[in-house]
């Protein structure tokens, strides 16, 4: 094919459920390709000859390599190209924000001057995986001989999964420690079942036991047991410490604490993790708000709107102190969030939480705002209008404003180097921390961050194990 | 893991578990807690204060009220049974009067009902730090009090025993005798452990005096690591994490009014789970 004839091919939509419908059920909202339609989207690609759309991608997987494959309908070829570099493209395929990586650079999409018919990577990305899974075609992952060398990994979200997979086809001997009662970390307490359905995350914590990889869960290091005795008294030669930003933040503002009022990790964990969508089984109560005003403009904000949604509120108001342009959040969740009828308030942020005067929400006082001169994250920094105050009528208030790092494993392990945003500082090569044989990736060293980038850093980090362990 | 080494009933709703936990019985220290679930599928996570541990043994004891459905749950299991899920020890330890640097001195523990089981590992360390240790005990009724025999080995002669109905002890509320010793002149520092009322009464009670009354929150949590912030309470002003930077606080600081609003966001919902956990199972 010419490229004129792959530009008159049409960017191929991904079929969804209806709004109207997915807004009041859990199921996902994205259903995937079917194999002609990812073989159609990947004849789109132009194989560029200098792949402009690896440098959008944080863990270069080969994109036209794997497009080609997908093209000729040999998926199972074109999924063994994205493992090459890439751990878990069911999961990225679906949470990667594609429009500001590879898919912003690629040709087709400029041509067609839309980035929105950019060649759909992730979609196609997805389809690979999905086909692998489902019909239980992944091949056999060869592990190195054994190292006898055991690494403990801490956490078991993007990074640390990774990580332990890395290490464990490296021949160590792994052993990942999670707090929590499940694996996969904000895979399973965060992103809902709507957008990454958990039999996924399952199916990738189930791939890392194969390799050899112990999971002990109910474990949280820095209490159970301290990093220092992992490697002093337990006779761990390496450790990987992945545990991610964990510590929400709130806007600071009067009422915060009133009942109705909760952090977006809060809320989400009470829905996904401990299933209190499942109405009359679950144990953990969920706040049943009506309306429901969710702060912030990332991802995690168009999940809570979704979720309260989901869990039967009449109205979600979106509030954001900046315009839709600077929003964080991946496109095409706030297209869905739009489409299932979250209201979008842009420019325009909370000033206090008002009582009810018996201890819970009776609404929001917001300002208007408006955007200035770009502030250091080169974005237009908001500015409050004076005197636009107005009332929110709602009864529950979701803040999802971000994260600052957990301290739990910083303040309970001397000699562990942080910088003043509380990360762990690593060594940019080898992802070493100021302790020799402890490494660090994923949020706690970038800060909140996305799966991929957490995902090359738990990469990255194994390799800077192995290259240690093998000194 | 995590297996129930032997129960008893230590009054009508009241019941007191050892559950094998090796870990946890090495590292804990007199104040932290654990978080668990009798079910991980469909359960939910609540706190629990060790009562007791015995490294050597590898167990530690809980005591705990059937307050909602988890607890209900758990009064169920017998022993060789075991817990879904157990973390811990969480929290920070209690802050020991003689082993920081500061002078013993005179310590008043008061627990009110079920909180004389958290506050036992703190008065034995306090004891042992070499503090005077006077430990005043409250509840409705002689019936309802645990650990008596514990405690008295540890007050001796200093042990207070106040009662609602006077069925023990004095008849009263455990803050005339704190207020009596406060008077006195001779209180260094007050921990108080129970329902937050009584530690809201306790800690209105010594502050004209300045004395220091330490207090431990058990609020809502989820993770209990510090991820969702759902445990969080007012303290001088600033938002706390009961979970990370508790459970332990300045009684003096902390916003009663509004710890205890937030303790019952979700009295409805967990009225009817227990409601529905009762009606479903045979009430032993």
């Amino acid at each position: 094919m010419t490229p004129k004839e792959k530009m008159a091919i049409p960017p191929q939509a991904m079929p969804e459920q209806d709004a109207a419908v997915r807004a009041r059920n859990m199921n996902e909202v994205a259903l995937g390709y079917t194999a002609e339609m990812a073989k159609t989207e990947a004849s789109r690609c132009l194989q560029c000859p200098t792949k402009p759309c690896m440098q959008g991608c944080p863990v270069a997987i080969n994109i036209p390599g794997f497009l080609a494959k997908a093209a000729e309908g040999d998926f199972a070829s074109a999924l063994d190209v994205i493992k090459e570099t890439s751990l878990l493209p069911a999961v990225c395929g679906r949470v990667c924000p594609q429009e500001k990586q590879c898919q912003k650079f690629c040709t087709m999409g400029k041509l067609l001057k839309d980035v929105d018919k950019a060649v759909a990577i992730g979609r196609v990305e997805r389809f690979c995986a999905d086909l692998a899974r489902e019909t239980g075609a992944e091949k056999p992952v060869a592990c190195a001989p054994k190292t006898g060398k055991k690494v403990a990994i801490i956490g078991s979200g993007p990074a640390s999964i990774t990580c332990a997979a890395d290490c464990a086809k490296a021949g160590h001997d792994v052993t990942v420690f999670e707090a929590f009662h499940r694996c996969g970390g904000v895979l399973v307490y965060g992103i809902p079942e709507f957008r990454l359905p958990k039999a996924i995350v399952r199916h990738e914590i189930e791939a890392i036991k194969q390799l050899g990889v112990k999971i002990e869960n109910n474990f949280v290091i820095g209490r159970t047991r301290k990093l220092r005795d992992l490697i002093d008294k337990d006779g761990f030669d390496a450790v990987f410490v992945g545990t991610g930003a964990g510590l929400p933040k709130f806007m600071g503002i009067e009422g915060e604490n009133l009942n109705g009022v909760f952090s977006a990790n809060e809320y989400l964990t009470r829905a996904n993790l401990m299933k209190a969508y499942l109405e009359g089984s679950a144990d953990t109560p969920f706040w049943h708000g009506k309306r429901v005003a969710v702060l912030g403009g990332g991802n995690v904000a168009m999940d809570a709107s979704r979720m309260a949604l989901r869990l039967g509120a009449e109205k979600v108001y979106l509030v954001y102190r900046r315009s839709e342009a600077e929003m964080p959040a991946r496109k095409e969740e706030v297209h869905h969030a739009k489409e299932e009828g979250v209201e979008f308030h842009m420019l325009e942020n909370a000033k206090r939480v008002i009582s009810d005067g018996k201890g819970a929400v009776a609404g929001l006082e917001c300002l208007k705002y408006e955007l200035g001169e770009p502030d250091a994250s080169g974005r237009r920094s908001p500015v409050a209008v004076e005197g636009s105050e107005f009332v929110l009528d709602v009864d529950t208030v979701v803040v999802a404003v971000g994260n600052a790092s957990n301290p739990l494993i910083p303040t309970t392990t001397e000699g562990l180097e942080i910088n003043k945003r509380g990360n762990i500082v690593v060594d940019p090569e080898t992802n070493m921390t100021s302790i020799p044989g402890v490494f660090a990736g994923g949020d706690i060293v970038l800060g909140a961050a996305t799966v991929i980038l957490a995902m090359g850093e738990g990469r990255k980090a194994a390799a800077g194990i192995s290259a240690y362990l093998s000194k | 893991m995590n297996r129930i080494i032997s129960k008893s009933r230590l009054s009508d709703n009241v019941y007191k578990m050892q559950l094998e936990a090796p870990l946890v019985a090495q590292e804990r220290k007199a104040g932290q807690f654990v978080i668990l679930m009798v079910d991980d599928e469909l359960g939910e996570r609540i706190p629990l204060t060790i009562a007791d541990a015995d490294a050597e043994k590898g167990t530690i004891t809980v005591i705990f009220q059937t307050v909602g459905a988890t607890t209900t749950k758990l009064s169920r299991l017998e022993p060789g049974d075991s817990i879904a899920a157990l973390l811990g020890p969480l929290g920070r330890p209690t802050s020991i009067r003689g082993e920081n640097g500061e002078k013993p001195g005179h310590v008043v523990c008061v627990g009110g009902g079920i909180g004389v089981a958290p506050m036992h590992p703190i008065a034995q360390a306090l004891k042992a730090a070499g503090n005077k240790v006077t430990i005043i005990m409250g509840a409705r009724n002689e019936g309802l009090f645990v650990m008596k025999d514990e405690m008295a080995a540890i007050a001796g002669e200093n042990l207070i025993l106040m009662t609602d109905d006077g069925s023990s002890g004095r008849k009263g509320l455990v803050t005339e005798p704190l207020k009596e010793l406060c008077e006195a002149g001779a209180v260094d520092e007050v921990i108080a452990i129970g329902p937050p009322i009584m530690m809201k009464f306790c800690a209105l009670a010594t502050k004209p005096y300045g004395v220091k009354t330490t207090v431990s929150l058990n609020t809502i949590m989820i993770d209990g690591t510090g991820m969702c912030g759902g445990c969080r309470v007012s303290v001088g002003g600033k938002t706390k994490f009961v979970c990370v930077d508790g459970p332990e606080f300045d009684g003096h600081e902390v916003d009663w009014d509004q710890m205890l609003s937030r303790m019952g966001a979700f009295k409805p919902q967990e009225q009817a789970a227990k409601e529905h956990v009762c009606k479903a199972g045979i009430f032993k």
